[in-house]
């Protein structure tokens, strides 16, 4: 039998953040700020795949993210999975997850909202998951995926 | 109530609405009770508000509190760039209740996070006006005598306006059938209309108050703001359309009145004024006792 081949490189250890929106590869890259990072990452954007057509995947050697880190990736492509490797093996493998309240990580899109005025921590109510839309809970107004900043 | 905050119309749940409203109409027929005269209110406007304002310090004044506050953030330490948390913090160890305006939205909910006293939000930039709120429903059952299943009409810029916004969204919990008249420009935002669909109430748009004059209870009038339009010859065009004369209301209801969150400009002519459809200025006398209603709920008082 024919060896399935591979899109992208393997890795030995680290992580594979797969099935990322088609489009969303560069985006994700900079959120989590890979630019800097000086290990091995593969990337491969508008790739097929089964369950959505087109996807991206990035690869990132010897890099487990952190929780934070995570909801940024859920913030900016909700349909990705996080797998963990280990010495080439799976080791873990999710579904990046919404929290219903994000805090912290988000600038507010409302210039004159009191957040981007003063020390005041960010803080919304995830209102739709799918779309992402986040409600600020001061100025009430909604943050959007296209909107998105991070603080 | 006592020691919550009120900070946006949502805040408080249809029987806490009501409540209030039927306290105010105790301090209607008795507004001048020294029930606060242990308490000191600070008010604390970091932009100036005429109507608010003194509203608030009448009504703390007419129940004995005292009254400390500033209402031009210009003479504070906020000019020296103090943090509002700070100001929030220090001026509650002086008050036992903080009415506040600020022109960011949001800081009424932040001050509220902050402050070991309760926040009343006076206004919170575009953001909510909850007792405006409270002051229009109480208008609304007083010249009604009922607040559900009424025709209301909201005329004018139902877009930017938050006092329509939060009147719209508080009165969906009345079976109200509401009128929409606006410029296409100026309708209301699809957010605001998605409350009044998700309780399968009814709602028509119109362009002009004619079209809908004789189906309403209620005429809530705002203003339309010519900086508002991208094309200045679109806003002349619709000017007059807005403006309600003596001349429009021939054919309208016997119980029809007409409420405006003031200050009018020109959009209701004073000629109206001495219509027995008028209002508005009783709607501000409201005001003093639905504050005085909610000062001494959240003072424990009443």
């Amino acid at each position: 039998m024919q060896k399935k081949e591979l899109q992208v490189s393997a890795i030995k250890n680290g992580t594979v953040i797969d099935h990322i929106a088609q489009n969303h590869v560069e985006r994700v890259l900079y959120t989590l700020n890979l630019s800097k990072y000086k290990d091995q990452i593969y990337f491969g954007a508008n790739l097929d795949s089964k369950k959505y057509g087109k996807k991206g995947i990035i690869k990132v050697s010897n890099k487990f993210f952190a929780p934070e880190e995570i909801s940024k990736i859920a913030l900016v492509s909700p349909t990705a999975t996080l797998i963990e490797i280990r010495d080439y093996e799976v080791a873990s493998k999710k579904q990046v997850e919404i929290s219903d309240e994000i805090k912290g990580l988000v600038k507010c899109v409302n210039p004159n909202c009191i957040t981007n005025h003063e020390n005041v921590l960010t803080h919304f109510e995830v209102v739709n998951k799918d779309e992402i839309v986040l409600k600020c809970r001061y100025c009430e107004k909604n943050t959007t995926k296209t909107n998105i900043e991070f603080v | 109530m006592k020691e919550k905050s009120l900070i946006s119309i949502n805040d408080y749940s249809k029987s806490e609405i009501l409540e209030i409203l039927d306290i105010a109409e105790g301090f209607e027929k008795n507004p001048r009770q020294p029930i606060l005269s242990d308490k000191v209110v600070s008010t604390l406007f970091f932009e100036p508000s005429t109507r608010t304002r003194l509203s608030f310090e009448s009504a703390a004044n007419q129940l004995g509190a005292r009254v400390i506050g500033f209402s031009d953030a210009g003479t504070t330490s906020a000019k020296k760039g103090e943090s509002l948390k700070d100001t929030v913090l220090t001026v509650a160890c002086y008050s036992d209740v903080i009415v506040m305006r600020h022109p960011l939205a949001g800081s009424a909910r932040w001050a509220s996070e902050v402050s070991p006293v309760p926040i009343i939000n006076a206004g919170d930039g575009a953001n909510q006006h909850p007792t405006q709120c409270l002051l229009d429903m109480y208008s609304i059952r007083k010249t009604q005598g009922k607040l559900d299943k009424l025709n209301i009409a909201f005329v004018g810029d139902l877009k930017y306006g938050r006092t329509v916004h939060s009147l719209v969204i508080a009165m969906c919990d009345f079976d109200t059938t509401f009128h929409l008249i606006s410029p296409e420009a100026l309708k209301l935002p699809s957010y605001v209309k998605q409350h009044i669909k998700d309780k399968n109430l009814e709602y028509h748009q119109y362009l002009s108050i004619e079209e809908a004059i004789d189906k309403v209870d209620i005429l809530y009038m705002t203003r339309v703001q010519r900086e508002r339009f991208a094309d200045p010859i679109e806003y002349e065009n619709v000017k007059n359309s807005y403006i309600l004369t003596k001349d429009q209301l021939k054919n309208c209801k016997d119980n029809l009145k007409i409420l405006h969150p003031l200050p009018r400009v020109n959009e209701i002519s004073e000629e109206v004024d001495d219509t027995p459809q008028a209002y508005y200025f009783q709607q501000a006398q409201n005001g003093v006792y639905v504050r005085q209603a909610l000062l001494s709920a959240i003072l424990g008082a009443v």
